[in-house]
């Protein structure tokens, strides 16, 4: 890659420095070479003044890439994070993969981030090495200032930005860049850069925004995903006080039957906005309001039909067939010890603190500005374009700090209701809100599902045999359903048979913490410990025996050392193996996804009453070197509870084409009270480019919880959420 | 629209607003207060958490025209950004999103102003009314108790 195609300097107003880079993917970068005049984007800027500027690329929902992207920039250009100044990055296409999900953030930005400061750097140690005439070998750099140590000269950035400006650019791929024992900011615990303003209430949200002449609106949505408003009682809501104006957005059609493929739809669902002067008189309008909405073929549909056409379908054979390793109905036959199990996981709606929320305001020459908490900004651009035909050159996005992702944010629905609603009212600020059940009703759910399985053990313990039915009703899955039925454990099980079959609903589903993981995760570390149980093994050493020496898997990559290396520390930790008093239980499993390969033992205490408490989780880590431990460690005990509320507590249900729940008395999430006392986190640093963690922690969470469980009780839950299930004394069995 | 003068951090803060609205919206939206949040509108997660004559209370559920002249109203912004328990949340790195952040620290220091040494169960009980979607309960123990220690 050419440095022109991804690097550009120029000269600051009043003699600093501009750093302009962008970061293609290879893909993009080569595409790009071929088109048009490259304009990177800021990312470094170091005034005559000495300010240092640097911009936080991807958005922050928590996840810490506000401050670990910067600590990157930071490192290689050699400056303190106190000594600088972070700004979050509007949207900005030239960047590309400005985007926060799929545990992405770090590892794609590893390599170009230090590269960027490794050059702006370089350019400030020649310019130094040019005007006191000394040789660059002589110059070193620290906090900020170039040094030549024979002489004691020392300049600040600042002083020599100007200068800096005017040299050519060196070739980024031949900077030798820091090894692992002189980094000075990567490795160490650093505190968020918004700690501050958190903690003193500061307006740092989508929902926090105040502009001149702004109004609050709501979009009141179809309790059946896919219906249509056909007639509103607008004229007595406009008579409400403090409302301005209320109307019908029909929605563009088949918004959501594209969901039922692996396209996302790139419609406008549709509604009744209601437009107020502040958010009381539009939340109290909405209550107000009655809508006729059109007829559906859904509107008889429900959970409890679907989990019946599920069961049906796992008496057959599938749809498809994904994968057929050796004979697997033979092998069964043959087993010393088989099982024949079935497992059903819910709807999870993300329930993000920060409801579904944007500001837009749509101007009548074609700007069009967002504040909006977008994890994927180019993608609502793209939405916007297919929807209201929004010129993306007319397009500004402002992403301000999220309260909370899991994905949702991943979607544009909240982009599209705030621009439809905004084109209404030309160069009037429309702040969109909603209530929690509106937020809760109207997700991008995380799928349900249900999986059959049959497995079996030969005489010597050994797995023989694993045949697995999976029944979805959508296949969003980011991982595609060959790949799927490759990982773990495929490869290491001679007869292996994965089958699957589709249900249609009009649910509209999207990426979930882990998407695809945190399902599969669940079922088939609970299958393994099954097996274990049913034939007398340790479940660790059943998982130890099955990873056995193999060596490194390629196409898909799988590490069974690094799988078994975590396993073994978590186990370790846990005290794996302890003798606990009935009632009490340790479960472990492991889980490898977004590059990283985790295990967890969970420690469960279940009274007689049957309530379930979860003193101590132990979770082992690796995904290679941690650039924030601070905020990794953060994100691995979140990882942690999400996991154990929604197994504990959570599912959305669908009865009439509508969801049911709507708010947290009847779609809980984990209190105080219940969440452990203890979650440690164990890292294995291995030596490689590392990979992300906002995700990969939580999948083995569920199983382990539910191994536990089955420790301590002999109740082996097969369903989710754990609360479907009567846990009290009376149910235990012997196991 | 009725006329109220509410005593919110000290000083008198004279707004209008319909007799049924809450207090988090008169605080957002009329007073630009907007450290207390929204979150679900149903007095359940305990996001839009406030002090009321220095009790907690969830400010979704109380309308501007139930307070009594002169009760003294507390927001985050009232504790000035250097109170023990801000400085814990920022050494201990509490949050995540933080957008449930400030009900915490205003339902801890509601705590502590009752019941200056509690125990960790009695301060589970307290926070039982105040869900953190992102998971950073630990922490926000941790950052409690180094108060109650004195260490912050």
């Amino acid at each position: 890659m050419k440095r022109r195609e991804w690097l550009q300097l120029s000269g600051a107003a009043g003699g600093g420095l501009l750093l302009q880079i962008a970061l293609p993917t290879q893909a993009q970068a080569s595409a790009q070479a071929q088109t048009q005049a490259f304009e990177p984007s800021a990312l470094i800027r170091i005034e005559a003044d000495g300010r240092i500027l640097l911009k936080a690329k991807n958005p922050d929902m928590g996840q810490g890439v506000k401050t670990s992207l910067v600590m990157l920039l930071a490192e290689e250009l050699d400056v303190g994070l106190d000594q600088v100044q972070i700004e979050q990055a509007e949207w900005d296409p030239r960047l590309l993969d400005q985007w926060s999900g799929g545990s992405q953030s770090i590892p794609r930005a590893w390599e170009p981030l230090r590269r960027a400061g490794a050059v702006a750097r370089w350019l400030l140690i020649e310019a130094a090495a040019r005007q006191w005439g000394v040789e660059r070998d002589a110059l070193s750099t620290a906090r900020g200032e170039v040094l030549h140590a024979p002489s004691q000269r020392r300049a600040a950035y600042g002083a020599l930005a100007g200068a800096a400006a005017q040299l050519s650019l060196p070739d980024p791929a031949r900077l030798r860049l820091k090894g692992r024992s002189e980094f000075k900011l990567i490795g160490k615990p650093t505190p968020q850069t918004d700690a501050a303003a958190i903690a003193r209430g500061a307006p740092l949200y989508t929902i926090d925004v105040q502009k001149p002449g702004m109004r609050v609106a709501v979009l009141a949505k179809a309790p059946v995903f896919g219906a249509q408003p056909l007639k509103a009682n607008l004229a007595a809501i406009k008579k409400l006080p403090g409302v301005v104006d209320a109307f019908l957005l029909p929605g563009v059609e088949q918004a959501h039957h594209k969901n039922l493929t692996t396209r996302r739809g790139t419609g406008f669902e549709g509604g009744v906005a209601i437009v107020a002067k502040n958010s009381w008189a539009a939340l109290k309008a909405q209550r107000a309001l009655q809508v006729d909405w059109s007829k559906t073929e859904w509107d008889e549909a429900s959970t409890a039909g679907w989990a019946r056409q599920a069961q049906q379908l796992m008496d057959g054979p599938g749809e498809q067939v994904w994968r057929a390793d050796g004979d697997v109905d033979q092998a069964l036959a043959q087993a010393a010890q088989r099982i024949d199990v079935r497992y059903a996981f819910p709807l999870l709606a993300h329930t993000p603190m920060e409801p579904h929320d944007c500001v837009a305001e749509v101007h009548a020459d074609g700007r069009v500005h967002l504040i909006a908490p977008c994890q994927i900004a180019g993608s609502a651009a793209t939405a916007l374009k297919a929807a209201f035909d929004i010129d993306p050159a007319k397009l500004r996005v402002e992403i301000p700090r999220i309260g909370g992702g899991f994905g949702r944010r991943l979607e544009h629905d909240f982009v599209l209701d705030a621009v439809a609603i905004a084109r209404q009212l030309p160069g009037v600020p429309i702040k969109l809100i909603s209530t929690r059940e509106s937020d809760m009703r109207h997700d991008y759910y995380r799928v349900h599902g249900w999986s059959r399985i049959r497995a079996g053990v030969a005489a010597d313990g050994s797995l023989q045999a694993w045949h697995h039915h999976s029944v979805r009703c959508a296949h969003r899955d980011p991982v595609t359903p060959k790949l799927r039925a490759t990982l773990f454990p495929a490869r290491f099980i001679p007869h292996y048979k994965v089958e699957a079959s589709t249900i249609n609903t009009h649910i509209p589903f999207g990426p979930y913490r882990a998407p695809g993981s945190n399902t599969t995760a669940w079922v088939q570390e609970s299958v393994l410990d099954e097996l274990a149980h049913a034939s007398g093994q340790d479940p660790l050493a059943l998982r130890l025996k099955l990873l056995g020496d193999t060596p490194e898997l390629r196409d898909p990559d799988f590490s069974a050392a690094r799988m078994a290396a975590v396993l073994r520390l978590a186990a370790k930790q846990a005290g794996w193996g302890r003798k606990l008093p009935r009632g009490q239980g340790l479960g472990i499993a492991s889980y490898f996804s977004h590059a990283g390969y985790v295990a967890v033992v969970c420690e469960v205490s279940v009274s007689a009453a049957g309530e379930v408490q979860i003193p101590r989780v132990t979770v082992a880590v690796d995904v290679g070197p941690i650039v924030n431990p601070a905020g990794a460690i953060n994100q691995v005990q979140g990882s942690v509870i999400d996991a154990l509320s929604s197994t504990l507590m959570q599912r959305i249900t669908v009865e009439k084409g509508a969801v049911v729940q709507g708010n947290f008395h009847d779609n809980p999430h984990i209190r105080m009270p219940q969440v452990p006392r203890q979650i440690e986190v164990h890292f294995i640093e291995t030596e490689r480019a590392p990979t992300g963690l906002g995700e990969p922690a939580f999948p083995p969470v569920p199983p382990a919880l539910c191994n536990a469980l089955f420790a301590a009780t002999g109740v082996r839950a097969r369903e989710l959420p754990l609360s479907l299930h009567d846990l009290s004394q009376k149910a235990w069995q012997r196991s | 629209m009725p006329r109220y003068s509410l005593n919110v951090n000290g000083q008198p803060r004279p707004l209008e607003a319909e007799a049924d609205t809450p207090l988090l919206w008169a605080l957002r939206d009329e007073l630009g207060l907007v450290g207390a949040k929204h979150g679900c509108g149903a007095g359940l997660c305990g996001s839009c958490t406030v002090h009321l004559d220095g009790q907690a209370v969830r400010s979704c559920q109380l309308p501007v025209s139930a307070l009594k002249p002169g009760q003294a109203i507390t927001t985050i912004e009232g504790l000035g950004g250097t109170d023990a328990l801000q400085r814990a949340w920022v050494q201990h790195d509490v949050a995540q999103c933080g957008y449930c952040q400030a009900g915490q620290i205003m339902q801890a220091a509601a705590l502590l102003k009752a019941n200056p040494r509690p125990s960790e169960a009695e301060i589970d009980a307290a926070m039982a009314g105040n869900l953190c979607r992102c998971g950073t309960q630990l922490r926000i123990r941790a950052a409690i108790q180094s108060v109650i220690g004195g260490a912050a």
